[in-house]
């Protein structure tokens, strides 16, 4: 079997904040790839350097040195014009504390993102409706974030963060506002994303009540990821994944 | 776009109160100083750009109409003999004291002109006629200034300069920008109240023959008539406008105060609509998280300041409007043309656009990292 295209591919990368006398090193030469249908979990104490990883994939933050490589182009170099739109066109984000617009109805917030994508009124709106029903809430479109508990909240968030039809979805602790049932309910939808519509899908998370959904859990401490064997492996799941794909009669 | 902006700008009604209180404020402050001042434009140079005159012949060094200085009569004869010149008639413009019944006396410029002539005649007469003037001792005034003067109805005698004084007649409008009113009579009449020798005039107006070029007629009328001044009306309109306006300083401290009021209200705007941006930062900061180009945040904060601007120009003028019809039965007019109505709307929307910037600025530096901070 040939080797895998990555969604992101990491390598020797460097984060320094430019803090105090001397800066503080966030990140020291991190090595990691994230495969279509994969989903990681990226864990590790505060301040160790996970949200900063996660900020560099996801185009937000550049890094200090080193190359990430983002739906097979090159991103550290790149302007900071030339990165929102690689983020519209590539990545769909997931927030601990969902960042809907509070002005808008859920199914506004999911059209914003098709706005974004140039996608014309009629058909974001037919567009919001489909990706709010997946998510179980089509009967929500016209209710304000104000209305809709947690859970719905992050499933209205997550029906946007797909709007752009991104195959990369970047996490930010989605489940730590939730309680269990709603954080099950949520990482069930993660789980499908990648392993039945091939995203490439990198949670942060602190939360012990999610390890059971990572294909990979990737550890990082004081900048660098601890166990390095890890970040390099494909997982057996994701093999059997891409196994079941190639071969059509296994299917 | 989905309805961000107006949503953003209406979900806080207080803030957006503030907003459209100080546009309002700011629109009727400029409305009202600015129409004050084209009402005093307008006040200062009535006579003359009424005058339908082309050319006014006055004293050596006459600044503005109400500083003539009065010269020989028979320097009209000399006016008519000019080539191109049409029609020439004499005009005194001159303050004397009118007295009330009660025995107060007050300041009145005595306008004292040919009734036959086409040239300065009282306008917007609403009550008598021009004609009437001829009768002996006859003066026309504006109902404006009906109680400054004492006078309730034509017919009335009153004491102009020591002489006497019948209303014959009313007009509608003709403000004078001093406080003394404009007072219509005959010439010979003027001559009486103002106490100007007989045989001497302060201007002489001048209607140009057909055909006739301007400046050469001027040229001509410098070079046979000794010791006067020859204006164009234009020309001595706008110089009497700039004595009054400009070099009393009353003109000035109008405008300022229009300046002001357009300072406040970008000051009040660009407040409040930084205000709701630093309230609304996490969702521009998602926004940009999201991948929309700065262009696009812009246009949301844009739309908000022109949503503003449109709603608060709408009640601004209605104010305006009120306040302009007030002043109408005033001693000093506010004017309000269309084509001012029409600047007014593209300034209030320059000031709350202009005002945008300054949130602009604040969100061009939002780290769209901002979003994985708590």
């Amino acid at each position: 079997m040939g080797k895998m295209q990555s969604a992101i591919a990491v390598r020797q990368l460097t984060k320094k904040y430019d803090e105090g006398a001397t800066g503080t090193l966030a990140l020291r030469g991190v090595d990691l790839d994230v495969h279509p249908g994969e989903l990681l979990l990226l864990m590790g104490p505060s301040g160790s350097g996970k949200t900063t990883l996660l900020s560099i994939m996801g185009c937000i933050l550049t890094a200090t040195s080193g190359s990430v490589r983002v739906a097979g182009r090159e991103v550290v170099g790149l302007s900071e014009k030339q990165l929102p739109a690689l983020r519209l066109e590539n990545i769909g984000f997931v927030f601990q504390g969902f960042n809907l617009f509070p002005t808008l109805s859920a199914g506004e917030n999911v059209e914003l993102m098709l706005d974004l994508k140039g996608i014309s009124k009629a058909r974001a709106k037919k567009r919001a409706q489909e990706l709010l029903d997946q998510v179980g809430l089509g009967e929500k479109y016209d209710s304000f974030p104000a209305d809709l508990s947690g859970g719905q909240k992050q499933r209205v968030a997550i029906a946007r963060a797909l709007a752009g039809d991104p195959g990369i979805i970047l996490a930010d602790e989605p489940t730590a506002a939730l309680d269990s049932h709603t954080g099950r309910t949520v990482m069930e939808m993660m789980s499908e994303l990648a392993h039945k519509r091939g995203r490439a899908v990198v949670i942060v998370t602190h939360d012990s009540r999610v390890l059971s959904y990572g294909d990979r859990i990737i550890t990082i401490e004081d900048g660098a990821i601890s166990d390095k064997n890890e970040a390099d492996v494909i997982p057996p799941s994701l093999l059997s994944h891409q196994l079941v794909h190639a071969v059509p009669g296994l299917a | 776009m989905p309805p961000l902006a107006r949503r953003n700008l209406f979900h806080d009604k207080v803030r957006l109160t503030v907003t459209l209180t100080g546009i309002v404020f700011s629109v009727v402050l400029i409305v009202v100083q600015l129409g004050l001042f084209l009402g005093f434009t307008t006040a200062t140079s009535n006579l003359i750009d009424h005058s339908n005159a082309d050319l006014w012949v006055t004293s050596k060094n006459v600044p503005y109409v109400e500083q003539g200085v009065p010269f020989s009569e028979r320097k009209l004869n000399q006016v008519r003999a000019v080539p191109g010149v049409g029609d020439a008639q004499k005009l005194i413009s001159r303050w004397t004291q009118w007295k009330r019944h009660d025995g107060g006396q007050d300041s009145v410029q005595i306008v004292g002109i040919n009734v036959d002539d086409p040239m300065e005649r009282p306008w917007n007469v609403v009550e008598g006629n021009v004609a009437a003037l001829k009768f002996p001792d006859a003066v026309i005034l504006d109902e404006l200034y009906k109680q400054k003067l004492g006078v309730t109805s034509v017919g009335e005698v009153f004491e102009i300069g020591g002489h006497r004084a019948r209303v014959v007649g009313f007009t509608r409008g003709i403000r004078s920008f001093t406080t003394s009113p404009y007072v219509f009579t005959t010439f010979k009449n003027a001559q009486d109240f103002a106490n100007i020798p007989e045989d001497q005039t302060m201007f002489i107006l001048v209607k140009l023959a057909p055909g006739a070029n301007l400046e050469q007629v001027r040229h001509e009328l410098l070079e046979h008539v000794k010791d006067v001044e020859v204006r164009t009306t234009s020309e001595f309109s706008r110089m009497t406008t700039f004595y009054w306006m400009f070099t009393t300083g009353a003109g000035v401290a109008v405008l300022i105060a229009a300046v002001l009021g357009l300072v406040v209200g970008f000051v009040v705007v660009a407040q409040t609509i930084y205000a709701t941006t630093v309230d609304h930062i996490r969702e521009f900061g998602t926004l940009k998280a999201m991948g929309a180009p700065n262009s696009y945040v812009y246009k949301v904060i844009m739309n908000q300041a022109a949503i503003s601007a449109v709603i608060g120009y709408t009640l601004g003028m209605i104010v305006s409007v009120f306040v302009v019809h007030g002043s109408q039965k005033g001693g000093a007019a506010i004017l309000m043309p269309p084509s001012m109505a029409a600047g007014m709307f593209f300034l209030t929307l320059l000031m709350c656009v202009g005002a945008a910037l300054v949130s602009i600025n604040k969100v061009t530096r939002i780290d769209p990292a901002m979003v994985f901070k708590g």
